[in-house]
């Protein structure tokens, strides 16, 4: 008989499952496509198409030396939307390269300031105006260290805005990289205590950060020729989306046409690959060169050659896009962090560099919270159980939807804003 | 109105020397006598026999665009944009969506006069279409009533149509305030306005101040219209990418 009520109850448990997937209607079922096209405005959360964000910039650093060819950054630029009346505040951080105005901060930002919460949006410690205006040691990829940076950021930015508006609770939240950045600001602030996070939701964080930029370099290797032929498969696809508009009555690349591109240009897995792979190597390319400027390490710039304002960068262009993450993990950030500590060994600052260092904070930490997708592209295969392992009921993870291609889902948006509700709980 | 031109005519002095201070300071400084190797040599990283994209794009005056850039980013930053989110702030959604169909409605007349130097039929009729339908029914193009009707906009320019009959980019230019363009999209700019103003100067006789008064409001809608903000790319190599994608997209619209 027992037998017979645990196969019942199996069953039931399967059936619920089932129905919670199906019920979800992200409509892609590749996580590449997902992960390059996002989600199509049918399936979008109705969000409000303006909130008075205020763009702002803030000096970090008093006597920061900013190279020349640097000069427009040396005030971090960040975002923030007020309420009038007494909030919680989230502060939400931008993956790779991502800036506070991008897409997903931006959309983000709608969704939270929707429900009632003043938003301040932060650029990632890995874009050129965080590296430069922000970073202490502007070698950005270090958890700890970034996430030390991106404190004394809230802090200074709060200090600000303390005089402003009336605070109920602290937030933090952040996608891809943004969300690892998450965990380790919510574990500073558990010392340092200024804000007193009650909440925190990592969205699509990499477990081990090495494990997926090894990943993202590799899809680079989905260029037909290798890199070598990069402007090739440029033109290539130039040539697609230039006939694709030739035919459609759209007058501007907006996302409905690009939409319409993509259907009709219909890539295969490799060339999304190439293309999410391209993305990221302009991030990290971005990221490197900023870096080398900064501190002079000669990673592609001779280390004595002094850039002018005017001067013509296109070689280490080229040198910079034919590097990846894992060149720059290797040839400079672990030797330059190895200089402050020579018993450092690269499978050292790996682990470091890494959730699982943390995992009894966040196994007992209630306050933060995962959402992350099965199919995740920056995850190697079964790094995706870690999450329900150790956050248990506080991770959510969504069946479909590829590298953050479902945040702007209704279900997803709701998901987000029910966290940081206190009803939600 | 005098004075307005002695100010403008001082500020263009005053550009100027900035220019000529700013374009005798674009080669890199080596610090001692021999070179330092980076990690990354260019001559190991890049194959000898390679090509680029950006081989594709003359840019003999490198120097001198790069300072007109640097130039517009104060512009913007310290002009232009406040005035556009001064204007944003004014007027009210519907009479900013006002003024945007308004300049579209006029811009339809270059598309028009460049469709036909293209030769083709269906964006001379559909323009056509488009812009007798605006001017009537949409309020002397208020509103965009051509839209709701789907008939489809075309935008040609001068600089397009020369394309369109064999005349390439030329070298790449930044222009004052106006931004990425190239030698020959600049004739064609130059053309498109002094027809425009012609044509302008015919049918409504305006006086010098409501010319004025037009011109900024046309260059007020166009910037608050266009999302770009200049360094804010989050890339050193913001300046290569511009060029880049400016010639692409032109390259795609003269096909189109």
């Amino acid at each position: 008989m027992i037998r017979y009520i645990s196969a019942l109850l199996v069953l039931l448990w399967m059936a619920t499952g089932w129905a919670s997937t199906e019920s979800y209607d992200y409509p892609f079922d590749n996580n590449f496509i997902a992960t390059v096209v996002g989600t199509p405005s049918e399936y979008r959360a109705e969000l409000p198409a303006k909130i008075p964000v205020k763009n702002r910039r803030i000096t970090i650093f008093k006597d920061r030396k900013v190279p020349e060819v640097l000069w427009h950054d040396r005030q971090l630029r960040y975002s923030y939307a007020l309420q009038k009346n007494p909030a919680p505040l989230v502060f939400i951080i931008a993956g790779t390269g991502g800036s506070h105005d991008g897409g997903k901060n931006t959309n983000m930002a709608r969704a939270f300031y929707q429900v009632g919460f003043h938003i301040v949006s932060l650029s990632s410690p890995t874009h050129m105006n965080f590296i430069v205006a922000a970073s202490n040691s502007s070698v950005p990829g270090h958890a700890i260290g970034d996430a030390a940076d991106l404190y004394r950021v809230m802090e200074r930015i709060w200090d600000q805005l303390k005089t402003k508006i009336e605070v109920t609770d602290f937030f933090l939240t952040g996608y891809s990289l943004g969300g690892f950045n998450t965990a380790f600001v919510a574990l500073l602030d558990e010392k340092r205590q200024t804000f007193n996070f009650t909440r925190a939701l990592m969205i699509n964080p990499p477990l081990q950060l090495y494990s997926s930029v090894s990943l993202l370099d590799r899809m680079l290797e989905n260029i037909p020729g290798g890199v070598d032929n990069f402007h090739r498969f440029y033109d290539r696809l130039v040539e697609e989306i230039g006939r694709v508009y030739k035919r459609s009555d759209s007058v501007s690349f907006d996302e409905e046409f690009l939409y319409q591109a993509f259907a009709a240009i219909n890539p295969d897995n490799e060339e999304l690959a190439a293309l999410i792979g391209t993305s990221f190597r302009i991030s990290s390319a971005n990221m490197a060169f900023t870096s080398d400027l900064m501190t002079n390490f000669g990673f592609i710039k001779p280390p004595n050659i002094y850039l002018k304002k005017n001067s013509s960068m296109a070689v280490y262009n080229r040198v910079a896009h034919r590097l990846g993450f894992t060149d720059f993990f290797h040839i400079y950030f672990f030797p330059y962090y190895k200089k402050q500590d020579p018993g450092l060994t690269r499978e050292l600052l790996i682990e470091r560099m890494s959730l699982t260092q943390i995992e009894d904070y966040l196994r007992t930490a209630k306050k933060i919270e995962v959402m992350h997708n099965q199919d995740d592209l920056i995850l190697e295969p079964g790094e995706i159980d870690f999450f329900p392992r150790v956050f248990g009921v506080r991770a959510k993870i969504y069946p479909k939807g590829g590298h953050c291609g479902n945040m702007d889902h209704r279900d997803n948006v709701a998901h987000m804003v029910n966290v940081f509700k206190p009803s939600g709980h | 109105m005098m004075k307005v031109k002695r100010e403008l005519s001082s500020a263009a002095v005053l550009f100027f020397i900035c220019l000529a201070l700013a374009a005798c300071s674009s080669a890199p400084v080596q610090k001692g006598d021999t070179l330092i190797e980076p990690k990354f040599p260019s001559e190991k990283i890049l194959p000898e026999d390679a090509t680029y994209l950006s081989d594709q794009i003359a840019d003999p005056m490198e120097g001198f665009n790069r300072t007109i850039y640097r130039f517009n980013y104060r512009f913007d930053r310290y002009l232009f944009l406040p005035v556009v989110s001064a204007y944003q702030t004014i007027l009210p959604d519907f009479a900013q969506q006002g003024v945007h169909n308004f300049f579209n409605n006029i811009r339809e007349i270059t598309t028009l006069i460049n469709s036909i130097l293209q030769l083709s039929f269906k964006k001379t009729y559909q323009t056509t279409g488009r812009f007798v339908f605006n001017t009537t029914f949409g309020v002397l193009g208020l509103f965009d009533v051509a839209t709701v009707a789907e008939i489809p906009r075309h935008q040609e320019d001068f600089g397009q149509t020369l394309g369109y009959w064999g005349v390439g980019n030329g070298p790449f230019l930044v222009l004052p305030i106006l931004g990425p363009s190239n030698l020959r999209d600049g004739v064609g700019l130059a053309v498109d306005t002094l027809t425009m103003r012609e044509i302008r100067n015919w049918v409504l006789d305006l006086e010098t101040w409501q010319e004025w008064t037009w011109l900024l409001t046309d260059a007020v809608d166009t910037r608050a219209n266009v999302a770009f903000r200049y360094y804010e790319t989050g890339s050193p190599f913001e300046y290569e990418w511009v060029r880049l994608l400016y010639t692409t997209k032109r390259r795609i619209d003269i096909k189109k």
